[in-house]
């Protein structure tokens, strides 16, 4: 079946099953790999991408439910990885081994966008979906606000 | 080719490096993040310097985010000395390492060694360079060799007629990879240094925060199909049927490939029983396996379960087991541990106060890296190219050899970044799966594992249980100490370490242990046997002191005199932790020490513990003594890594067996810790003894921290938690 995506701006027509996870039309037919897979169920988050402005676990959304919609990839973030998010990433090395990070940074902009300047308690809301294996979180949660902080200058 | 053995004194004999001096070859994957550029000269193997002064310097040990690609440059550049910024970080090639009498002696990533051990031949490396450079400054000048300076990039002289004269090393490149030293430079000592030792932030966190860092799941070979694998879910047994027909019309289906086990038991990294699915993609390969109907032969396996593991641990923990005198690797000295052995059990029997502790248990815990286990192998008649995961690039290659049966010479094993590793790189099949796959379609192919296969086929860190037997001296001391821990029959030192070894010294003692039946391979997990062993010994120091009157922090002190690593640590935590077993209630301090690769770590965790019996841990407090720290900010990273890693598995973790298989299959039924359950305050000591050493810091906060948490619940609420997912305890 014929599917037009949008990803960071651009249309992609795809023809694949409608039922296939949105992940693996970014990562396997679009060909845009920062997207992680890591379980398969939504329960670890390294899949997180936007979709309308929401933080969306794309391992389990079929990509027929994506289509038409504003969908944002890691890829997506920045062009020259100067976010405030990735801004922030860089100053406090948050990440390790660093598979897990595309799906912290995509759950972390979509916070922003909705509360630029979040508590703790909604950090650990807006990040639970979120799982990093490394243990990188104490660096994530000082990351987000230090982001909070250059998204105002 | 000569033999390049990084040994001191055979750098003398590399007059040329291995591609005849000029714009050579390092070998890296068109997807590496790192490239050299123009002609650069190789001036040994570790590294090349191009004309604009750039210097590649070449990792053989994997980077998993441990930091191993900013670490091994750094010990390198320390040396060369040039400035940070001119350093780029490339790729081994496994191929050149494997063929050439293992070139950079090994690639092994594991154990926290990529500083501790390896450090004496990555710097000689940089040295001799940079003496290299030297003596093609003096030669080109006309100069003698003392006269020449190398420093920060630059090699300077001041000559009689024409004054200062001044080039970069690049300029001396070509002209240094054919000179040879009558003698090696020494490395610098502790003290000399200009770049360890420095807060450096790790080189490869940019790529991290835009997806630009590959790792074999992202790696494409044009034509490459997709696979899915499954291996028998009670392992060590066998594929008997499977069949085809039922799935090969399904969408994108290629072929089905038979995954042939040649050993009736397999190794940990053998090729295990099983069958693939190759389809256009991944996702349509899994779907066929799903459901392609498959006959196992379960064997011995299908009989073995948690319970009947625990079943025969607690028959075994109740009668003699063998005894085990001592496993050597501890810090500071070597001691024997097996003194007076015999007596032990005498002694404690006619003691009037012995103390009898309660069984100890940790669980099966599993890896679960973030990217599950995944390869890619390209096999063509004359060549194979395959990327993996793996912690060790030149195993992993022999392993693909050993596979298809071919010699080593045509096999390049591309290293890329890891989704993390901790030990579950080494025990792994993925990339024999790839290879046997991609043979038998005579297509590349990419092998994923569900992260359900990926749980079911791990190899897994074994479960241990302990206990003890104490007696007591008129000072409330241990006069007399039995230990028995029982581990899995595969590979029972991970029950023994950190125990027939502890540094507390008893004047009778012994340490016996015995084993349970067990079919699960069993696999290197982050600081392995110290994890499990250090919640059980750490919580029996607890109870011994309490049970003779003794504060535990005072305790470990005395029974630690003389060992000054400990004491260091030890007496710091009492100096700078505000320590008391007495918060008032509801809340506790706990404490425990572990040495665990070359170091010696201590944790002080605060707790509090709601009158439901919810526990907040408030603070993680570490005083570690790991000698030598060449990246402080990199250590401090680690520390809080390991720590929150082990913590996740005590809190929350725990496999179950049943009928063979393993029970979790997925992030839903095996959980981990997660941004809240994060202590919202973790600090980090590090405490350098004057008499210095290298030690580890990828694993040792691990070990100490869930036995410190659960001393602080016990002194929060009077009850000791003896056995993980601490948060199932009822409190």
């Amino acid at each position: 079946m014929s599917i037009t995506l949008n990803i960071n701006g651009q249309d992609h027509l795809i023809d694949v099953d409608p039922q296939m996870p949105l992940l693996w039309a970014i990562r396997e037919t679009v060909g845009l790999t920062g997207t992680k897979f890591g379980c398969g169920i939504a329960q670890c988050g390294n899949c997180t991408v936007i979709v309308d402005g929401n933080a969306v676990r794309s391992c389990n959304t079929p990509v027929a439910a994506a289509a038409g919609k504003a969908i944002r990839t890691i890829e997506g973030v920045s062009e020259n990885n100067d976010h405030p998010v990735q801004q922030a990433w860089q100053e406090f090395t948050v990440p390790q081994c660093g598979y897990c990070q595309s799906g912290q940074i995509m759950s972390a902009v979509a916070l922003l966008e909705k509360s630029p300047d979040p508590t703790d308690n909604e950090i650990d809301k807006a990040m639970a979906g979120n799982i990093c294996r490394c243990g990188t979180y104490p660096r994530i949660r000082a990351a987000i606000h230090r982001a909070a902080e250059l998204s105002k200058t | 080719m000569k033999h390049m053995n990084l040994t001191r004194r055979s750098f003398m004999k590399i007059t040329t490096s291995a591609a005849g001096g000029l714009a050579v070859g390092i070998h890296f994957p068109s997807m590496a993040e790192a490239s050299v550029e123009g002609a650069a000269a190789e001036i040994n193997a570790w590294l090349t310097i191009d004309p604009d002064n750039i210097v590649s310097i070449v990792t053989p040990q994997t980077e998993m985010g441990q930091g191993a690609f900013t670490a091994v440059p750094m010990m390198v550049a320390e040396e060369l000395d040039i400035p940070w910024e001119n350093v780029r970080h490339v790729y081994a090639s496994a191929n050149r390492h494997v063929n050439n009498d293992n070139l950079y002696t090994t690639t092994s990533t594991g154990g926290s060694t990529t500083v501790s051990r390896r450090h004496p031949y990555m710097m000689q490396a940089g040295a001799s360079a940079r003496e290299r450079l030297r003596v093609a400054a003096a030669n080109r000048w006309n100069v003698p060799v003392d006269q020449v300076t190398a420093k920060q990039g630059w090699l300077t002289t001041e000559h009689e007629e024409q004054g200062t004269i001044q080039g970069t090393y690049g300029e001396f490149a070509a002209e240094a990879a054919a000179v040879t030293l009558d003698e090696e430079p020494a490395i610098k000592a502790y003290g000399d240094w200009w770049l360890l030792g420095r807060d450096v932030p790790r080189l490869d966190v940019p790529l991290k925060t835009n997806g630009t860092a590959t790792y074999p799941i992202d790696v494409s070979v044009p034509g490459m199909v997709h696979a899915a694998a499954m291996a028998c879910p009670v392992p060590e047994g066998r594929l008997v049927s499977y069949d085809f027909e039922a799935v090969k019309d399904m969408p994108g289906v290629i072929a089905a490939v038979e995954l042939q086990q040649v050993k009736e038991v397999p190794a940990f990294t053998d090729l295990r029983s099983g069958v693939a699915i190759v389809a256009d993609s991944w996702y349509q390969a899994q779907n066929a396996l799903a459901v392609m109907p498959i006959v196992w032969d379960y064997g011995r396996g299908a009989s073995i379960s948690t319970e009947s593991q625990m079943a025969e641990a607690m028959q075994l923990i109740s009668q003699p087991g063998a005894l085990v005198l001592n496993e050597d690797g501890n810090v500071g000295r070597r001691l024997d541990r097996g003194v007076n052995h015999d007596a032990v059990h005498g002694i404690i029997e006619a003691s009037a106060s012995q103390v009898t502790g309660e069984v100890y248990y940790r669980p099966f815990e599993t890896h679960a890296t973030m990217m599950p286990p995944c390869a890619v192998a390209d096999v063509k008649d004359d060549r194979v190219d395959v990327w993996t995961f793996t912690q060790d690039i030149a195993r992993s290659l022999n392993e693909v050899a050993d596979q298809l049966g071919r010699g080593t010479e045509n096999v390049f094993l591309h290293q890329t970044y890891l989704g993390g590793g901790f030990g579950g790189g080494y025990n792994m099949d993925v990339h024999r799966q790839a290879a046997a796959i991609s043979a038998a379609v005579g297509r590349p192919v990419k092998v994923i594992r569900s992260r359900e296969e990926d749980i079911a086929q791990d190899s897994q860190r074994p479960p241990v249980w302990g206990t003890y037997k104490a007696a007591l001296g008129e000072d409330g001391l241990p006069e007399a100490l039995v230990t028995h821990f029982v581990g899995d029959e595969k590979f029972p030192a991970f029950s023994q370490r950190g125990v027939a070894n502890m540094p507390y010294l008893v004047p009778n003692r012994r340490h016996e242990y015995s084993a349970v039946q067990n079919h699960v391979p069993i696999g290197y997990h982050r600081a392995p046997g110290a994890n499990s062993t250090g919640f059980i010994v750490e919580q029996m120091v607890d109870e011994l002191a309490q049970a003779g009157g003794w504060d535990p922090l005072e305790w470990r002190i005395k029974m630690t005199e003389g060992n000054e690593p400990w004491q260091r640590v030890l007496l710091a935590m009492k100096e700078k932790s505000g320590w008391t077993t007495d918060m008032g209630r509801g809340e506790g301090m706990g404490l425990a020490v572990v040495a665990s690769h070359g170091t010696v770590a201590g944790c002080v965790a605060t707790v509090a513990v709601s009158r439901r019996g919810q526990i907040f841990i408030d603070k993680l407090d570490f005083y570690i003594n790991s000698g030598y720290v060449i990246n402080p900010l990199a250590a401090r990273e680690q520390a809080e890594s390991s720590a929150i890693w082990e913590l996740s598995h005590a809190m929350f973790g725990g496999l179950v067996i049943r009928e063979g298989r393993i029970v979790n299959t997925n992030f839903d039924s095996y959980q981990m810790m997660k941004m809240a359950d994060t202590p919202p305050e973790i600090v980090v000591h590090m405490e350098m003894s004057e008499d210095q050493w290298w030690g580890g810091l990828g694993e040792p906060t691990g070990p100490p921290t869930p036995p410190a948490v659960a001393n602080a619940i016990f002194y929060a609420t009077g009850t000791r938690v003896r056995s993980t997912p601490i948060a199932n305890a009822e409190l």
